[in-house]
């Protein structure tokens, strides 16, 4: 099911509906590679921005010669500053991912790796480069680079939870985790302080079932993670509900008040609706301006 | 066997086993219900929530109870409780077994010989003597006892009879009571004068038991006539709720089948023993009748054998109707007075009249018939008619007959006739002769008040007196006959009014007609006009009203006959003798049924309510059900009818309830609507949209189908290929999705006798604006996956000369909302060839059994509930040409589907009109 060509064609429909994507480009000095889209300044690029008399310090070369003819002053021909943002994304992987509560549903773990995917297939799209956090797949360009992120994207992970992984962000670059955040939130807290101390940007998403919304269970239950390595047995299922719940909402609340801090937005984002609305947040979030 | 009240135990010390329920509620009681294990990631979160109450795994004391209940029914089961046991009466002696064997017996006479049978084992075991006998069918000589087994054994021989236990009969029978016996009377139910004394000399020989079932027992009497009206009655007994019993009149129809000619609904009101109800039938059906009887009830009284429903079709035809008014003097007044109790009139003119082929012509003073009408009239009296002529003043003053003998005139007739008794004659009126003995009319008194004054006479002639049947006191014939073929000519030489005799106003004169059969009597024939006469039976009932061929049968005295009674020597039945049938009827115009009276001293036991019980099944069934209740409430305590696969447990459970819920009304509705017009059918890919569009979109081609052809489809159909009969549609439209699943071996299965039997499947991936055929779109690899186990020949593009291009339109593109060219169509032959002058090749075979593209016609194609476009087909006036296109090419292909290679044939039409010479 989750073959590479699967996902990257799955992903690819998904990304058709959009514009594409531009994500708004921030003083970041050392990342900042040439990209095509433009920063509203004079700068190094190819399109033109303005001319301008030119200076002592200009190069002869640089004299635009037709401009110059029709006047007294010699002109310089500005180009607009192009730059291209580098977007690191981190997919949880791991076995928790694989749940779904009905088999009309996709799994959480596809439907993060195809909105991921399909994020990449826009910024791409839009001149960004995109890669994979903890130097799986450093930032590029390109379709080869979808190819890889696709093959990357379509491994599984036998850990029951996992954790963003914060290495490899280049300072000032975005970021954007995919994962249900149910496991120990720590992690998580330390990776986005990394990164924010990096100053890195991004957004958080969270992929629930629904049923890890609603918590439809009651009667005698050993609940499991998925591998089996951690459970919890009750008497009365139907009794946890409002204490599930709670702590659902708590842990929501915790994220939203740890993407607050550090400058990142959070959504969460249920696999029985369309997977649109997620990319849609994500393309407002990263083209967020701060 | 233990008793407790009308309780009995056949294995009582499994009882005990009641004690261990206590035990058993303590056990359970102990045992939580079990756990479900449960994947589920947001364990995380519930690490360290504890849980309320520790009790609530207890499984609740309701549900106990029901486990408790369940194993308490199936100990109680086990230990094969009876209800109302049957306590054998222990009894010595000899038995005597005595059923009425009555037609009233017949329904349920394998009940009784089953009772028999049993009561005979049951004397085997005890080693009684016994004796079986019937009333109707008592052993000459008394009865004899031998051991039961023997008697067991000519059980099968013992049956009922279709006549009541005669009472001289039963009176010699008590006579030959020696020995003390004990009785046991299986009685009909009915009341009969004969019990009493029975009863009496038996209850001196030993105990009498009798055993009577309340069943009501229905008897049919004989049906009426009246006022053109047949009139049904019934009788029951005993009288009860309101029941209506169907009537169905049988009879032989045109081709001599016995079939089922009316049906009517008698309704007794409760309580009431009698109803009656009359029916109106046609002439032509009523003649045909030879049977009513009561629907589904087995006796022979619920069957009534009719003679007297069959009423002779008589036309009569006058000359002179032009005095209006005067009906005393109309020729015919008296002719239908006489005939219109008893037969079937029928007015007109001779031609319509001869179509109806009546029994009877009465032509009254008509002289001559006009042309072919006295040919016609003479075939009809060949083939076996009775014309019957009165004379009068034209016959007398015609010239027919005069000379030669008219074939339609018995005797050769002198001009002018004669005037006897007049004013201006002498003599007196002349009165009739007695009737000779070969006249038709022997027996027939003659009244003295009987005189005539006019007559036409006949010519004297050799042959006369053999054709004379009644003459006057002077010897002039009144009355002359002739056969013709197989019919007969018959002359009265007065009038059919009063005006020249008085015999139409003289009882005779209906005599007379009976005896020429004109007229049939409605009277059933008293004891005088029976003696002497011999009555053969033609068909005789037996007990069940089964009816039988009689012939084997001695005949009946019609002194017997007379009586009317059906016994052992006058079977019921329907016999037959001197030209006329009559029947013979268990049930008579005047009887009634009733029900037996006992004695109280007698004990009365009914067939069906005396059978002891076994409750143990019940006992068991409602374990089962306890049980099942149980499994559905453990579930739902236990929390599996929520969360994941609750809903395939509550979808088995409701299967299991309804297991053998018919489903065939759907199937039929299905079948009607996709028969009963032409219908166009898309394939359910179960993604909603796309079928909604396929359907959709067929809806606007078979609208546009209505508007421009011949071809007027239905609605769409959605067509489930693992369910759905494919059979109904010439063609399939099959939308590729990505997702869809493959069709199962047998959904292959019919798709490929689909295709075989000549249906086309018009496979649309509709991705042609961003992939070819064959390229690896997800659509074209669902395709080739599909298609990988259908049976579908070698394909190619679509030429340029196939027959798609002009079944109705001329068309070399088929766009749908995309316009590729990359239609694909089964391969024409390799030996196909371009024609001379023609320009196409010879391609006459076949309709191709697929088309495969990707132009997403059903979305150009498609309209909404308003007719109006759903989806935009390219831009402006390009794309609605391409629509248009689109829809042409729809037309084309329905076409292709329904009229095949007829415009392919058409290459052949210059050969063909070449060769005709034109």
């Amino acid at each position: 099911m989750r073959t590479p060509l699967d996902l990257r064609s799955k992903a690819e429909s998904l990304a058709s509906t959009l514009p594409p994507l531009l994500a708004e480009a921030e003083q970041l000095a050392a990342t900042v590679l040439l990209g095509d889209h433009g920063r509203r300044r004079a700068g190094t690029g190819d399109t033109f921005w303005q001319y301008r008399p030119a200076q002592n310090t200009d190069e002869a070369r640089s004299i635009d010669w037709r401009r110059s003819a029709r006047s007294d002053t010699n002109f310089v021909q500005d180009k607009e500053w192009q730059i291209a943002q580098s977007i690191l994304l981190w997919v949880d992987q791991t076995a928790a991912m694989s749940f779904t509560s009905d088999k009309n549903l996709t799994t959480k773990g596809h439907r993060a790796r195809t909105i991921a995917l399909a994020t990449a297939i826009l910024l791409i799209r839009g001149g960004e480069r995109v890669g994979l956090t903890g130097l799986r797949l450093p930032p590029k360009r390109g379709e080869q680079q979808l190819a890889q992120m696709a093959t990357l994207l379509s491994e599984d992970s036998p850990q029951d939870y996992g954790a963003p992984e914060s290495q490899g962000m280049l300072p000032h670059s975005r970021a954007l985790f995919i994962s249900d955040f149910l496991s120990d939130l720590q992690p998580t807290r330390e990776a986005l302080f990394k990164a924010a101390d990096r100053g890195v940007r991004g957004a958080l998403l969270q992929i629930l079932d629904p049923q890890e919304e609603a918590f439809p269970f009651d009667g005698r239950t050993i609940f499991q993670s998925m591998t089996g390595a951690v459970q919890h047995e009750t008497l009365k299922a139907g009794d946890l509900k409002s204490r599930y719940l709670d702590r659902l909402a708590k842990r929501k609340a915790e994220l939203q008040q740890l993407a607050r801090m550090t400058g990142w937005q959070f959504q969460t984002h249920h696999t029985n609706t369309a997977p649109n609305t997620a990319l849609m947040w994500i393309y407002g979030a990263l083209e967020r301006r701060t | 066997m233990w008793l407790i009240g009308p309780l009995a135990f056949s294995v009582p010390w499994l009882l005990l086993g009641l004690i261990v329920l206590p035990i058993l509620w303590f056990v359970l009681r102990a045992v939580p219900p079990a756990p479900i294990k449960r994947r589920f990631p947001g364990v995380a979160l519930l690490l360290g929530l504890q849980d309320n109450e520790s009790q609530s795994d207890r499984t609740p004391w309701w549900l106990l109870l029901l486990r408790l209940l369940a194993v308490a029914a199936i100990i109680i089961g086990f230990a094969g409780p009876v209800l109302n046991p049957q306590t054998q009466k222990i009894g010595s002696g000899p038995l005597l077994i005595i059923a009425d064997g009555t037609w009233a017996d017949a329904r349920d006479w394998p009940a009784r010989q089953d009772r028999i049978d049993t009561m005979l084992a049951e004397a085997s075991r005890q080693g009684r003597a016994a004796a079986v006998t019937t009333l109707t069918d008592l052993p000459e000589g008394g009865i004899t006892f031998q051991a039961a087994d023997i008697i067991a054994q000519g059980l099968p021989n013992l049956t009922p009879a279709p006549w009541a236990p005669d009472l001289a009969a039963i009176d010699i029978f008590t006579t030959t009571f020696d020995a003390g016996f004990d009785t046991y009377w299986l009685s009909d139910g009915l009341a009969r004068d004969s019990r009493s004394k029975l009863l009496a000399a038996l209850e001196a020989q030993g105990n009498v038991t009798v055993f009577q079932t309340p069943r009501q027992i229905f008897g049919l009497r004989p049906a009426r006539f009246e006022d053109g009206q047949i009139i049904l009655s019934a009788t029951r007994t005993p009288t009860g709720q309101a029941a209506t019993p169907t009537i169905t009149a049988i009879g032989l129809d045109p081709a001599g089948v016995e079939r089922q000619l009316a049906t009517v609904d008698l309704t007794f009101a409760a309580g009431d023993a009698m109803a009656e109800i009359t029916m109106t039938l046609p002439p032509e059906l009523r003649n045909r009748i030879t049977r009513f009887e009561i629907t589904g009830a087995r006796s022979a009284a619920a069957i009534s054998l009719t003679d007297t429903l069959k009423r002779r079709e008589v036309a009569l035809i006058t000359g002179r109707e032009d005095r209006e008014g005067l009906e005393l003097l109309s020729p015919l007044y008296y002719l239908r007075e006489a005939l219109e109790p008893t037969a079937d009139l029928i007015d007109g003119t001779l031609d319509d009249i001869l179509l109806a082929n009546p029994d009877v012509i009465i032509l009254a003073d008509v002289a001559t018939l006009a042309g072919t009408e006295a040919d016609d009239v003479l075939t009809w009296v060949e083939k076996g008619g009775l014309l019957l002529r009165f004379a009068g003043p034209r016959l007398a003053a015609s010239e027919t007959g005069r000379i030669d003998q008219d074939p339609l005139l018995p005797v050769r007739l002198r001009s002018g006739g004669r005037s006897v008794g007049g004013a201006m004659s002498w003599g007196e009126p002349k009165a009739l002769a007695p009737f000779t003995e070969d006249s038709p009319f022997f027996g027939l008194p003659v009244p003295d008040d009987v005189t005539v004054n006019a007559q036409v006479m006949a010519q004297p002639d050799p042959t006369l007196t053999d054709r004379v049947i009644a003459q006057l006191a002077d010897g002039t014939p009144l009355i002359t006959r002739q056969t013709v073929g197989e019919g007969q000519v018959v002359l009265v030489h007065v009038t059919a009014n009063a005006e020249w005799s008085t015999l139409p106003l003289s009882g005779l004169f209906i005599q007379i007609l009976e005896r020429l059969a004109v007229s049939t009597s409605t009277q059933l024939p008293d004891a005088d006009d029976l003696a002497g006469s011999t009555w053969l039976p033609n068909k005789v009932l037996d007990a069940t009203g089964r009816i039988e061929d009689g012939s084997t049968l001695p005949g009946v005295a019609g002194e017997v006959l007379a009586t009317g009674a059906a016994s052992a020597t006058l079977r019921a039945g329907l016999y037959t003798g001197d030209n006329r049938q009559i029947a013979v009827n268990i049930m008579q115009t005047d009887s009634t049924l009733g029900p037996a009276i006992w004695p109280a001293r007698i004990a009365i036991e009914g067939i069906a309510t005396q059978r002891e019980s076994a409750l143990k099944g019940w006992l068991l069934a409602t374990a089962i059900a306890l049980l099942f209740i149980d499994v559905i409430a453990s579930l739902a305590i236990g929390g599996r009818l929520r969360g994941p696969r609750a809903g395939a447990m509550a979808a088995f459970m409701l299967a299991f309830m309804t297991l053998g819920q018919p489903a065939d009304a759907q199937n039929d509705d299905f079948a009607l609507r996709a028969t009963s017009e032409v219908v166009l059918g898309h394939v359910l890919t179960g993604n909603d949209e796309i079928d909604a569009v396929a359907n959709a979109g067929l809806l606007g081609l078979s609208q546009t189908l209505f508007r421009r052809t011949s071809i007027e489809p239905a609605d769409p159909l959605g067509v489930n290929i693992e369910t759905d009969e494919l059979a109904f549609f010439p063609f399939l439209y099959w939308p590729i999705t990505r997702d869809q699943t493959l069709p199962s071996r047998e959904a292959y299965a019919k798709l490929n006798r689909y295709l075989r039997g000549g249906g086309m499947i018009l496979f649309d991936t509709r991705d042609a604006d961003t992939s070819g055929f064959g390229t690896g779109s997800p659509e074209g690899r669902k395709l080739q996956a599909i298609a990988r186990s259908l049976n579908i020949p070698q394909i190619e593009p679509i030429p340029a000369d196939h027959v798609l291009t002009r079944t109705f339109y001329l068309l070399q593109d088929f766009p749908g909302r995309y316009a590729s060219r990359d239609i694909w169509v089964e391969a024409a032959p390799i030996s196909a060839e371009q024609a001379d002058g023609v320009p196409f090749r010879n391609l006459n075979d076949g309709v191709t059994p697929v088309v495969i593209g990707g132009n997403d016609w059903a979305r150009a194609w498609a309209v909404d509930d308003y007719g109006d476009r759903m989806f935009p087909v390219g831009r402006g006036q390009v794309g609605e040409r391409q629509r248009e296109i689109a829809y042409r090419f729809g037309v084309n292909l329905i076409m292709h589907v329904l009229t095949g290679n007829y415009k392919s044939d058409q290459v052949h039409v210059p050969a063909l009109l070449d060769r005709l010479g034109q």
